[in-house]
């Protein structure tokens, strides 16, 4: 395990999560700990082990191509932090 | 009143000895005068539950009744109940108001129980001590110097301190199990798949599941009832038939085989937790059960593996989180980047932050193989471990902790050793197996053991038959904590 501090600002900006010079480098020293804890995993053979995903094994159910859902705009946009005549505002991305 | 089981007060309300409006009274009393204490409770409101309350009185007058019409309960603050705030502990949604029912809230709802209010969790169910709330930590009613577990910890901390009749939880590594034994109260995680994820905010949706946090194996049933059942809405919800929980609660268990699997009893598990534990199955032996010596020599993978399966999958899972059209968006920022990074930053706390870097790392280019597919196949592993034991048990048994409750801040600076206190929990969701725990003695601190039930899929009612034939012999459920006026 070899992650570098410059791993931890590249995984922050992959996550979209601002990070400061020191928050990175208290992150730093705790991934690097949870990692050590991880690597006991990379020693043990699993060749030819199917990965397990849903304890059933079922496969995903699927369902008639109806709408089951109506329109209800105003609930939902209620929760929205910035809304203009029924959109969601956000700072502007195209020149 | 408070100490009555689930049972009595259907009937107390039915024989109209006590309406609902005055049974949600009294615990809204109690969460007045207590929950400074505690802070097992984010969310109360009084006229939202008093108005269901009015309603299963008028259920409860025309005799259209369910067993638990009327009856309050609370409820972990990962669901979303319609109008009412719904936090999942985090800043990030510090003022959303959900717009819509969880299916464990509807099927509530359906039967007429009142929701007494949204009790406190670790922010995105990921902790194990409830320290990692933005509303802050819950004390353990037990000792107000100890964690009461987490995550489920505010609803654990509640049903302990009687501050509601029963409550839920949800349990992705122990979250349900490990607050149960911490506050000396039962509780039930069921086979992945049998409780509905519909609305339950999402963390690794793999492994997570809802179940009932009680002061009984009879209760559980009861609740599970309600909470069980098949939802189109949660694409991993298995369709079964119907089943009562509480049918074989009275069955002896004479031939109970009981598998006691030896990593459970290794170094790290507390002296005073073993003597309660072996305790316990020496009760069980006086009850007829046989005890099978068994392994499960994989299941000290199972901390690695879920370290990095639930951050992968809540990274994905929190990515959702962008400032845009709910929950928290920093005041200032300069771009549409900036607005996504800093409302992150800002909205996050520090553990919910560590596990998205370390979910968003395990799943780039070029480690997927080497982490997340490798966790995947040794997942498998560990679930096979647990298949072959069930060819020699009926249950498994062990501690559900290595040690009683610690205390606050003990753990808090170094995540690696609270992430080792789920040691015996982790591997049960890991195989989607169902677990409980109930309550078997005392430490040497005075503080409660639980015992760990792992039953095989689907034999929820077989565990709560093994557990309520217990409770038939001990009173271990039945005591309270001394500083909380009962």
């Amino acid at each position: 395990m070899s992650l570098s501090i410059n791993d931890v600002y590249k995984v922050a900006r992959l996550a979209r999560l601002g990070m400061t010079e020191q928050e990175a480098q208290t992150a730093h020293t705790q991934l690097l700990n949870i990692f050590s804890l991880i690597a006991e995993m990379q020693a043990v053979d699993t060749n030819g082990i199917a990965p397990m995903s849903h304890a059933q094994d079922i496969s995903q159910r699927l369902r008639e191509d109806v709408v089951t859902e109506h329109n209800q705009r105003e609930l939902f946009q209620a929760a929205a932090p910035q809304i203009k005549k029924g959109l969601y505002l956000v700072p502007q991305v195209i020149e | 009143m408070l100490n009555s089981s689930l049972l009595q007060l259907g009937a107390a309300l039915r024989s109209k000895k006590i309406s609902s409006v005055e049974l949600t009274q009294l615990y809204l009393h109690r969460i007045t005068a207590l929950n400074s204490k505690l802070n097992a409770y984010i969310t109360v409101n009084e006229e939202m539950s008093l108005v269901q309350a009015r309603a299963a009185d008028v259920q409860l007058a025309q005799s259209k009744t369910h067993a638990l019409t009327g009856i309050p309960i609370a409820q972990k603050d990962i669901f979303c109940a319609m109008g009412w705030r719904t936090t999942c502990g985090s800043k990030m949604l510090s003022n959303f108001i959900a717009p819509y029912d969880a299916h464990v809230i509807e099927q509530f709802n359906r039967v007429g129980a009142v929701n007494l209010g949204k009790t406190n969790m670790d922010e995105f169910a990921m902790g194990s001590s409830n320290e990692t709330s933005y509303f802050g930590t819950v004390k353990n009613p037990w000792n107000r110097n100890a964690v009461p577990g987490g995550s489920s910890g505010g609803s654990a901390a509640a049903v302990s301190a009687r501050l509601c009749a029963a409550a839920t939880g949800t349990d992705t590594g122990g979250s349900i199990r490990q607050p149960a034994a911490l506050c000396g109260i039962s509780g039930l995680k069921p086979t992945y798949g049998v409780v509905s994820r519909y609305g339950m905010i999402a963390f690794a949706s793999s492994l997570d599941q809802a179940g009932p946090m009680a002061r009984s194996a009879e209760d559980l049933a009861l609740l599970l009832n309600v909470m069980a059942g098949f939802d189109e809405r949660d694409s991993t919800s298995l369709q079964r038939e119907t089943e009562d929980y509480a049918r074989d609660l009275n069955k002896p268990l004479n031939g109970l085989r009981i598998g006691l699997p030896k990593e459970f009893f290794a170094a790290g598990l507390s002296a005073d937790v073993t003597q309660a534990i072996e305790a316990s199955i020496a009760e069980y032996k006086k009850l007829g059960a046989s005890v099978v010596d068994i392994s499960l020599p994989n299941s000290r993978l199972s901390i690695p593996v879920y370290y990095v399966l639930a951050p992968a999958e809540a990274s994905s899972n929190l990515s959702r989180y962008d400032g845009v059209r709910y929950g928290y968006r920093a005041p200032e920022y300069t771009s549409l980047a900036d607005m996504y990074e800093k409302s992150r930053a800002q909205g996050f706390g520090e553990e919910v932050k560590r596990r998205i870097m370390i979910g968003t790392y395990v799943l780039s280019h070029g480690y997927y193989d080497a982490y997340y597919l490798q966790a995947q196949k040794i997942r498998r592993l560990i679930a096979q471990d647990f298949v072959e034991a069930f060819k020699r048990c009926d249950v498994i048994m062990g501690p559900t902790t290595p040690t009683t409750a610690f205390n606050l801040a003990e753990k808090n600076d170094d995540p690696v050793q609270m992430y080792l206190s789920d040691i015996y929990t982790i591997a049960v969701n890991l195989a989607g197996l169902p677990g409980m725990s109930i309550p078997a003695g005392f430490g040497g601190n005075g503080l409660p053991v639980g015992l760990q039930i792992i039953g095989n899929y689907f034999d929820e009612a077989r565990m709560l038959n093994v557990a309520h034939q217990y409770q038939q012999v001990t009173d271990w459920h039945t005591r309270t904590p001394q500083h909380i006026e009962v």
